[in-house]
């Protein structure tokens, strides 16, 4: 007790960092051979999601209350802490950093990130390897998207992580408009006006003719140009700016110059506004869940439409992982395997949560369901699309650095597109802000 | 005789010897629950010391180079600048109305009706969540939000005021928020110093015919004199600590062109990647700078007595 | 002649009164009004715009927040008690702390009220990190104890107590009050604190409604969700998945969440009224 006081009045964050990034390898033996015998699970995650999830679909998972359940004769025990203020990487962080001297029944078991920040714990020895130290076999993991593994791969290339969702996306436009500006409102036609950024611009610029605004914000296109980038955002610890990125740039500019688009935070309200009939915007970029729960419920529904848009890109999603220390290895196992790659389960998510899942075939035989279409979507059935959007998803490129790279980019660009500073002056701010985010950084 | 002073002399310091006792639990709490961190915000000023995603670099001797860094980076005075001008147009409407709204409520020849109920209402704003109240704010000033399109409706604009989006709006926003959220906290804080102050005085200057306004000016202003330097220092604290309204009202950008960029929201860019280092040394400076502001504020309040 | 004019000055003068007092209400009770109508519509209808107009759906959005998952009442019960032993703690000590100051002559005198004026001068964001890996290491996780005792050394509220005593409060009643023989534990419980009354009113609601609102620290200590405070619910309904994302519900709850600081204002702001009548028997 004394000695931990002093350590902590003189060195507070060193003293326990280091001395749990030395001992986390020598933990990970330990608990190799012990496999199943802690009496505690405990499951760090942000919000109720994947507790709503096991609770419905786990079998043998009882609840006893909202923090607590039990499977079998162990209890589960819930670490909720809100992501606001980045209130949940920093609880997160510390519980990790000292999960080495932590008794077994305190350590984490399960933890959730997402894919904004994956990396960060992915690329660490916190996490465990799914195939070698969890052993799941590669074989069940085969019917997941492969972006889906992309992100949660380490640099050594082992897969630390699993996501029970997947989150491709696609260019919802709406019907009306499309009609009215181009005679046609059939997906297959539009896609012809949008299939690459420059026809995008021309479709953009007729848009503006006839009196609508293409996109909400210049943000909108922005995932759509990240997830496709040829580069890293940092190379050998320096600042790279990919080419597709400055693309965007570019695209964005004009198109704000020319008031095809506004500069709108994502998820504002005026960013919100063109969900309604009121308003002038031609389409959005967001995957399924944005069309059901974010797009969906207002006076436009059944007068959207999907079609692939310009480039395929993905949106969100949740992924588990086992907690390196852990004591309850077999039950860690067991839960991934089967919230990620039990076929069955993953049907009732379907089914009962609207949820797109991480299964191929699953998502292939919903895509080729004739009774299943979409409401909002005016009875277009977008899964086929969505899943062959998700299989072009390439993600070699990310880095533990891209939550704050992105952005911080954005927030710089804003100013550049509103014609308050130089793209010279932007991106100087840019590399400032990211320095003072990742200090072991360069440009 | 000797003895009786011997005994006088200890009954002092025997009465003294309480100062100290009651001292005892702010200071052990102190010590315990901020000293400590406080110390080691310090120490850690002159190491390099971060986390690169959850490893940790450092800490490194690096003697004054944080230091160094800050200044050669120079956007600390920037963000010096930005926090003054915001917490000043902030503070002197606030300081204003409080004056006038304390002066009203405790003069009991205005005979004001309701005064129970504007007592109690001026304080409401500061109940609101600050996170809350900037939520509202962002909402109702955005472009396509209800403030514009009234202006629009009434003729007064012909396209939405991109309100967050120019320098000056921003900056008046923030301080119009910040006025509205603690003018009544001051107002309260001056008025329980106002009627503190013995009615016998008044009542005296009263019947000497003097107006409300040499009353309040001649009488009540010097004596609450101790409360307003008080107001005014920990308005100053509060002003160069402001984070939580601009923040959330700018997204953490302090945007345009951080032209609403405080220093609080500059270290808390630091404490993303737990710069203990930067982080601390920015602490220190800051730390360095209040008590010049500050230090400024009572030399300039007791000069006034002198006279 | 001369009294007519002066009665017409001081009527105008008094509407100019009333209509900036009413003005300045306005401007204080608008946000509640805000708050209000958003807690009575939709998700849908709060993401597309703001409308002056109350929804329908104040009582969807209540019994949606009663069946979620967040235990509410138990955060409503945690907020009251950290927050109630927050003010009650902050206010005797620190004007503890101010009598030790104001009334005693000591050798470490000067030096503690520049030292203790010093420590406000912190930011407190600069600390909070060190503070949170101590609690770590005193084993005071997930408890209630780091949000409460630390608020015992409350420099502003301190300072703010030896100002209104320099102001107020005269040395002689402490002279004889020892004459009648009272101890100085006595003499500051019974006399002094009836005496600071205005004073402790005051600084209890500001201390009650800082930690209130409080959110950081508490978002980073309490862990489990039945210690947890309002605020770190709100800021979970907030951060919920897009299954169950909803701002009537983040706005009902803040509205939930400001009633008992309102009820608990209004208490203590007849104290401040009452303050008027002390100050007159003190005379």
């Amino acid at each position: 007790m004394r000695r931990k006081i002093i350590s902590g009045m003189l060195a507070m964050a060193m003293a326990a960092a280091m001395l749990s990034g030395c001992g986390s390898k020598g933990g990970s033996g330990q608990s190799a051979k012990a496999s199943d015998g802690g009496k505690v699970l405990n499951i760090s995650c942000w919000n109720e999601e994947f507790q709503t999830r096991l609770k419905e679909h786990y079998p043998g998972y009882q609840e006893i209350d909202k923090t607590t359940g039990k499977i079998g004769d162990v209890t589960v025990k819930w670490k909720m802490t809100p992501s606001t203020d980045n209130a949940y990487q920093n609880a997160l962080d510390e519980s990790l950093l000292k999960q080495k001297d932590a008794a077994a029944d305190d350590k984490i078991d399960i933890f959730l990130v997402e894919a904004d920040y994956a990396l960060k714990y992915v690329n660490t020895d916190y996490t465990l390897d799914v195939e070698k130290e969890l052993g799941i076999s590669a074989d069940k993991l085969s019917k997941q998207y492969q972006y889906t593994k992309d992100i949660v791969t380490d640099s050594k290339g082992n897969l630390k992580g699993v996501s029970w969702q997947a989150c491709p996306g696609a260019m919802i436009y709406r019907r009306d408009v499309a009609k009215k500006v181009f005679n046609t409102d059939d997906p297959k036609k539009i896609q012809e006006y949008v299939k690459d950024w420059d026809t995008f611009k021309q479709t953009a610029a007729t848009l503006k003719k006839a009196g609508y605004h293409t996109t909400s914000s210049t943000n909108d296109t922005y995932r759509v140009f990240s997830n496709n980038v040829s580069s890293k955002w940092v190379v050998d610890g320096k600042i790279n700016i990919d080419e597709q990125i400055m693309n965007w740039v570019k695209l964005s500019k004009e198109m704000f110059d020319q008031k095809y688009t506004e500069t709108y935070e994502l998820w504002s309200g005026d960013w919100q506004k063109g969900f309604t009939s009121a308003s002038d915007v031609f389409c959005y970029f967001g995957p399924a869940w944005f069309i059901d729960f974010t797009l969906g419920g207002h006076d436009l529904d059944g007068k959207w439409a999907a079609t692939d848009g310009p480039q395929s890109f993905y949106w969100g999603g949740s992924w588990i992982c086992g907690a390196n220390g852990t004591d309850n290895k077999e039950l860690v196992k067991n839960i991934i395997e089967t919230m990620t790659c039990d076929e069955k389960v993953m049907t009732e998510f379907v089914k009962k949560n609207n949820e797109f899942v991480n299964n191929k075939s699953a998502m292939q035989t919903m895509a080729e369901d004739k009774g299943y279409s979409s409401k909002i979507l005016g009875g277009q059935n977008p899964l086929g699309m969505f899943c062959t959007g998700a299989d072009k998803i390439n993600l070699n490129n990310l880095t533990p650095y891209d939550a704050g790279c992105n952005e911080e980019f954005q927030k710089a660009m804003k100013d550049y597109f509103e014609g308050h500073q130089t793209l010279e002056a932007a991106l100087d701010m840019f590399y400032k802000n990211v320095e003072t985010k990742y200090p072991e950084l360069k440009h | 005789m000797k003895k009786a002073q011997r005994g006088k002399k200890s009954k002092v310091v025997r009465y003294n010897r309480w100062g100290y006792i009651f001292l005892i639990p702010f200071i052990s709490v102190y010590v315990i629950f901020q000293l400590i961190p406080l110390v080691s915000t310090v120490y850690n000023s002159f190491f390099e010391n971060y986390r690169s995603g959850l490893s940790q670099v450092g800490p490194n001797f690096v003697g004054f180079d944080n230091y160094l860094k800050i200044f050669t980076d120079g956007d600390i005075w920037t963000y010096l600048k930005n926090t003054m001008i915001m917490w000043g147009m902030g503070f002197v409407p606030q300081i204003l109305l409080s004056l006038l709204l304390g002066a009203w409520f405790s003069n009991k020849r205005a005979k004001i009706k309701g005064t129970g109920f504007f007592k109690i209402v001026i304080y409401l704003p500061n109940l609101i969540m600050a996170s809350a109240f900037s939520m509202l704010f962002f909402v109702l000033f955005s472009e396509k939000g209800p403030i514009n399109s009234i202006l629009v409706d009434l003729g007064i604009l012909q396209n939405g005021y991109k309100f967050l989006s120019n320098v000056w709006s921003t900056r008046t926003l923030i301080a119009f928020m910040n006025c509205i959220m603690w003018f009544g906290n001051t107002t309260i804080l001056l008025m329980a110093g106002m009627m503190g102050i013995d009615p016998s005085l008044t009542e005296a200057a009263e019947v000497d015919g003097a107006t409300s306004l040499q009353i309040f000016s001649r009488i009540t202003l010097p004596l609450v004199k101790p409360i307003l330097i008080y107001v005014m220092i920990t308005s100053l604290i509060g002003g160069l600590q402001m984070f939580d309204v601009p923040q959330i009202l700018t997204n953490g950008t302090g945007n345009p062109v951080e032209s609403s960029m405080t220093l609080i929201m500059y270290l808390n860019k630091h404490l993303y990647s737990k710069n203990y280092g930067m982080g601390g040394a920015l602490s220190v400076l800051l730390f360095i700078i209040t008590g010049i502001l500050s230090l400024l504020v009572f030399k300039i309040t007791d000069k006034k007595e002198a006279k | 002649m001369e009294k007519e004019r002066q009665g017409i000055g001081s009527r105008i003068k008094r509407l100019i009164t009333y209509v900036v007092l009413v003005l300045v209400s306005m401007l204080c009770l608008f946000w509640f009004y805000i708050l209000f109508v958003n807690a009575t519509r939709s998700n849908a209808e709060i993401q597309v715009g703001f409308s002056p107009v109350p929804g329908k759906y104040l009582i969807k959005n209540w019994t949606k927040l009663m069946q979620g998952a967040l235990p509410i009442w138990h955060g409503l019960f945690n907020s009251l008690f950290i927050a109630s032993l927050s003010a009650i703690l902050t206010t005797y000590f620190s004007a503890m702390t101010a009598y030790a100051i104001h009334t005693y002559e000591f050798k470490l005198k000067k030096y503690m009220f520049t030292f203790i004026l010093m420590v406000m001068m912190i930011p407190s964001q600069v600390t909070a990190l060190g503070f949170l890996r101590l609690v770590d290491d005193m084993g005071l996780m997930n408890t209630f104890v780091p949000l409460i005792i630390p608020s015992i050394a409350a420099p502003v509220t301190f300072f703010y107590m030896k100002q209104y005593m320099e102001s107020t409060l005269q040395l002689a009643i402490v002279e004889a009050a020892r004459i009648d023989g009272a101890g100085e534990f006595r003499i500051f419980n019974t006399m002094i604190i009836p005496l600071m009354k205005p004073a402790i009113a005051v600084q209890a609601i500001f201390g009650f409604v800082s930690s209130w609102n409080n959110y950081f620290i508490p978002a980073l200590i309490l862990q489990d969700d039945k210690k947890k405070t309002l605020p770190v619910l709100i800021a979970q309904l907030r951060s919920a998945d897009w299954l169950n994302f909803d701002m009537g519900q983040v706005y009902i709850m803040i509205a939930f969440s400001i009633f008992p600081v309102i009820i608990v204002y209004l208490f203590l702001s007849k104290y401040i009224v009452q303050g008027v009548a002390l100050g007159s028997v003190k005379g």
